[in-house]
C-alpha cells in the first residue's frame, strides 16, 4: 500500500495533539419540541474523548445515543430541536456555537460519522468511486488521478477486494457489509481525528459484523483516531471499547473503564442489563433476571432518577431528587449516578 | 428418548426469479430452503440458528404450509402434512401456531386486544359470547397482560407486550407446536428477558413444543434443548446445545460461534476470533459441492468444491454436514489464514 497516490495523503496536515480531551462534551441538552409536545430526548450528558481512545455508549432504544451524537455535529433538525443548555468542544473550539459553514468543515476534516443504515448516507444515483472521489478532492484538494488512487487505496484499506472496479459501481450492487465499508472508507478519507459510529453493525449479521469491529479496532489503532461507538449491545462493547458510558432516558447512568464497569457494575441498571441478557459461554440454566417495566417516556425533564419505576434499590430520595454522576469509592475513573449504588456485598448476594 | 413430533426430510422450497415485461418467464430459482431434514420432538425446544437470509423463516413457514415447500416431506405426529387438503389442513392448522418476529406490523391495528386474541377462537368456532370472554381474559392473564387490556389497541401497548399478544393468540387453541420466529429480536434487551421466561413458562404450563428462530446464538443457546445450524438453505449441523455450543464441529458453526459477542471485556480479551472472508452467496446461485467453501478457512483442495458433504451422524445425536469435521476436530487440518488482515496492515 505504498502507491504515490497514498503517500501524497499520508502528507496531508500532520496531526498536532491539543492541549485538553480531543471531544469534550459537558451537561448537554436537546429536546424536541413540537405544537403538541416536547420531548426531553438528552438531559445532561458529559463525557470526554482522546485521541487513540474507544468509548462505547450503550443505551436502550429511545435513550439518546443518537440524538446526542447528532447534537455534537450539528445535525439535528434545525425546527423542533433545541439545545437548551451545553457545552462541546473539538480540539478546544466551540462546536455549539460554531456556524454551519464551519460544521461542514469539521464534519468533512475532523470528526467523521458512521450511521446504521449506510444505504440512507450514500447516493444512489453515483458510483461509489464518484462519491470518494468528490469527498477526496473538496477536502484534500486532490487532483482527479490522485483521488481516484487514494479512494482505490481507501477502498482495499477497508478490506473490500478488487477495489478498482468496486469503484465503477453503484451502492445498490454492494452488500449490507460492504456497504458499511465503503461509509467507512468515506469517514475515514480525510483522516478525521474523531470517528462517531452510530450502530454500524447493528443491521449486519454476525459473522459481517465481526469483519466490520476488527476493522474498526485496527483502525482506532492504526489511525490513533478517537472512536466514539454506540451501540446497544454490551457484547460488542466489551470486545471493542476501552471505556463505557451507559444511558438511560437521556443521561449518563454510570460511566468508567469497560473491565471495571463490567466487573463491578454499580448503578441498578447496569446491573440489569448485564443479568438480562444471555450469554453464550454460560450455561441455560442460570435464569435470566428481566428488567421489570417499560422504559420511561420523555415528555417531562427529570426531576428524580428516571429508572426508579424499574428499580429493586429505589428509595424516596430516588423518587425525588435527581442524582448526579458521582466517584464510586473515591474511584475518580469510575462515576455513577444513583443514589444507592449497588455495593460488591448485594451484587454478590443478587445473583 | 421421546417421539419425534415433527420430522423433515430433504425439504426443498424454491421461489421462480421470474424476469421480462411480465414476469412471465422463469429464468431460475432461489433456492430457500434446499434439503433440509431435522426432527423436533415432543416438548423440546429445537433452536434454528443462522444469518439472514440462510432460509430459516422459509422452513418454519414450510413446515406449517404457509408457504407450500416444492419438495421434501413433512410429517407432524404421524401425519402426512404436505398431503393434506382443505378442512383436514384447517384442523392440523390448529395444532401449528407461528410467532412472528415484529410485532408492531403482524397485529391488526383496528381490532381491539381482546378482540385480536378471541379471533383464533372465533375463526374456528370453538368458544362465542361469555364462554370466548372468559377464555380472553384467561389468555391474557397467562401471558401476564393486565386484565383491562382488552379494550385497547395494539398502538397503545410497548414492543414487549405487544408480543404478549402475539403469544396469546398464538396458544388460544391450545396448540402442540410453536414456531416462533425471531420472537424477541425486535424488543429492546431489558424486555427481551421477560418474553424469553415468558416462552419458558408457556412451555411448561401447556406442555408446548417450540420450533425457535433466531439469528442471536446466545438466545437461542439459553432456550433450546438442540440446536440446528443454517447455511444457504442447509442444515450444517446439529446437536444438543451445550454440544454445539462447547464443541462445534462444522467450520461454519465455529467462525458464528466466535463471532458472537459476549458482553464480559475477560473473555473477549482473549478469546479466538474466526474472521470469515467475504459475504454470504446468493442463494439463486449457492456454490457447487460444499456451499460454504468459498468463505470456509479450513477448505482443502479435494473434495470441497465438488462433491456434496452429506449431513452424517459423527458423534451419538451429533450430526454434521462437512467432509473434514474429523480431521478438524483432531487437529489434522488447520485453517488457512487465522484471521482476515484487515486495516491492521495499512
Ligand atoms: N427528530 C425528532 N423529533 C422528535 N423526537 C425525536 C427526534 N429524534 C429523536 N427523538 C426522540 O428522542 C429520544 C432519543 O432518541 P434517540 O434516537 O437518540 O435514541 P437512541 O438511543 O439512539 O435509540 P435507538 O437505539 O433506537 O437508536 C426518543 O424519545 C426519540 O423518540
Ligand atoms: N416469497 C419469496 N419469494 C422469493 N424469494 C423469497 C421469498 N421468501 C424468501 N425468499 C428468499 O429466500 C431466502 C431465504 O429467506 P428466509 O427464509 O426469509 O431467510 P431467513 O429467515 O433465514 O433470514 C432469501 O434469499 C429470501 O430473499
Ligand atoms: S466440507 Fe470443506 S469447505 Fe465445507 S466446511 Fe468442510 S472443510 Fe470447509
Ligand atoms: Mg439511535
Ligand atoms: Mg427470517
Amino acid at each position: 500500500m505504498s502507491s504515490a497516490a497514498w503517500t501524497a495523503w499520508e502528507g496531508a496536515d500532520p496531526v498536532r495533539p491539543p492541549a485538553g480531551p480531543l471531544l469534550s462534551v459537558r451537561d448537554l441538552q436537546v429536546r424536541f419540541v413540537t405544537r403538541d409536545r416536547t420531548v426531553h430526548a438528552v438531559n445532561g450528558v458529559s463525557f470526554d474523548l482522546d485521541a487513540g481512545q474507544t468509548l462505547g455508549l450503550v443505551g436502550e432504544s429511545g435513550s439518546g445515543k443518537s440524538v446526542t451524537s447528532l447534537a455534537l455535529l450539528g445535525l439535528l433538525p434545525r425546527r423542533t430541536a433545541q439545545i437548551p443548555a451545553g457545552e462541546v468542544r473539538f480540539a478546544d473550539e466551540d462546536l455549539l456555537h460554531a456556524p454551519e459553514s464551519r460544521l461542514r468543515q469539521v464534519r468533512g476534516n475532523d470528526v467523521a460519522m458512521v450511521f446504521q443504515d449506510p444505504m440512507t448516507s450514500l447516493n444512489p444515483v453515483l458510483t461509489v468511486g464518484r462519491q470518494l472521489t468528490e469527498t477526496l478532492r473538496t477536502h484534500l484538494a486532490m487532483d482527479k488521478q490522485q483521488a481516484r488512487d487514494a479512494a482505490a487505496d481507501l477502498l482495499d484499506r477497508v478490506g473490500i477486494p478488487d477495489p478498482r472496479r468496486r469503484l465503477r459501481e453503484y451502492p445498490h450492487q454492494f452488500s449490507g457489509g460492504m456497504r458499511q465499508r465503503v461509509m467507512i472508507a468515506m469517514a475515514i478519507a480525510c483522516r478525521p481525528r474523531v470517528l462517531i459510529a452510530d450502530e454500524p453493525t447493528t443491521a449486519l449479521d454476525v459473522t459481517i459484523q465481526a469483519q466490520i469491529l476488527e476493522l474498526l479496532r485496527g483502525l482506532v489503532e492504526t489511525e490513533r483516531m478517537g472512536l466514539l461507538l454506540i451501540t446497544h449491545d454490551l457484547g460488542v462493547v466489551a470486545g471493542v471499547c476501552e471505556r463505557t458510558a451507559v444511558m438511560y432516558a437521556g443521561r449518563i447512568v454510570e460511566t468508567g473503564p469497560t473491565a471495571d464497569l463490567f466487573a463491578r457494575p454499580r448503578h441498578p441498571y447496569t446491573l440489569g442489563l448485564l443479568r438480562s441478557v444471555p450469554r453464550l459461554d454460560a450455561g441455560s440454566d442460570l435464569p435470566l433476571a428481566p428488567i421489570p417495566g417499560s422504559p420511561r417516556d420523555l415528555t417531562d425533564a427529570p426531576s428524580a432518577c428516571a429508572f426508579a419505576p424499574r428499580c429493586a434499590y429505589a428509595t424516596d430520595e430516588s423518587r425525588e431528587r435527581l442524582p448526579v454522576l458521582t466517584p464510586v469509592d473515591g474511584d475518580r475513573d469510575h462515576l455513577v449516578a444513583c443514589w444507592n449504588p449497588v455495593s460488591d456485598a448485594q451484587r454478590v448476594s443478587s445473583a | 428418548m421421546t417421539a419425534d413430533l415433527v420430522v423433515v426430510e430433504d425439504l426443498q422450497v424454491h421461489f421462480p426469479i421470474r424476469t421480462g415485461a411480465l414476469l412471465g418467464r422463469t429464468t431460475g430459482a432461489v433456492r430457500a430452503v434446499d434439503g433440509v431434514s431435522l426432527s423436533i420432538r415432543k416438548g423440546e425446544t429445537l433452536g434454528l440458528v443462522g444469518e439472514s437470509g440462510s432460509g430459516k423463516t422459509t422452513t418454519g413457514r414450510a413446515l406449517l404450509r404457509l408457504v407450500e415447500p416444492t419438495g421434501g416431506r413433512v410429517t407432524f405426529d404421524g401425519v402426512d402434512v404436505l398431503a393434506l387438503r382443505g378442512e383436514e389442513l384447517r384442523k392440523l392448522r390448529r395444532r401449528m401456531q407461528m410467532v412472528f418476529q415484529d410485532p408492531y406490523s403482524s397485529l391488526n391495528p383496528r381490532r381491539n386486544v381482546a378482540n385480536l386474541v378471541g379471533e383464533p377462537l372465533r375463526v374456528h368456532g370453538i368458544a362465542s359470547g361469555r364462554a370466548l370472554d372468559t377464555r380472553v381474559t384467561e389468555l391474557l392473564d397467562l401471558v401476564g397482560l393486565p386484565r383491562n387490556a382488552g379494550a385497547r389497541y395494539p398502538h397503545e401497548f410497548s414492543g414487549g407486550q405487544r408480543q404478549r399478544i402475539g403469544l396469546a393468540r398464538a396458544v388460544a387453541l391450545d396448540p402442540d407446536l410453536v414456531v416462533a420466529d425471531e420472537p424477541v429480536s425486535a424488543l429492546d434487551v431489558s424486555i427481551q428477558a421477560q418474553i424469553l421466561n415468558l416462552l419458558g413458562d408457556l412451555q411448561q404450563r401447556l406442555d408446548l413444543t417450540y420450533l425457535f428462530i433466531a439469528h442471536d446464538l446466545a438466545v437461542v443457546r439459553h432456550v433450546a434443548d438442540r440446536i440446528a445450524v443454517m447455511y444457504l438453505g442447509t442444515i450444517v449441523e446439529l446437536a444438543t446445545a451445550p454440544a454445539l455450543v462447547g464443541r462445534p464441529l462444522h467450520p461454519y458453526s465455529r467462525a458464528l460461534l466466535s463471532a458472537v459477542p459476549i458482553p464480559d471485556p475477560r473473555v473477549e480479551a482473549v478469546r479466538e476470533r474466526i474472521i470469515l472472508r467475504g459475504d454470504i452467496p446468493s442463494p439463486a446461485a449457492p456454490p457447487p459441492g460444499c456451499r460454504f467453501h468459498t468463505r470456509c478457512p479450513f477448505r482443502q483442495a479435494t473434495r470441497c468444491d465438488t462433491e456434496i458433504p452429506a449431513l452424517r451422524e459423527v458423534r451419538p445425536g451429533h450430526t454434521v454436514a462437512c467432509h473434514w469435521a474429523e480431521e478438524i476436530e483432531a487437529g489434522r487440518i488447520r485453517p488457512a489464514q487465522p484471521a482476515a488482515a484487515l486495516a491492521a496492515d495499512g
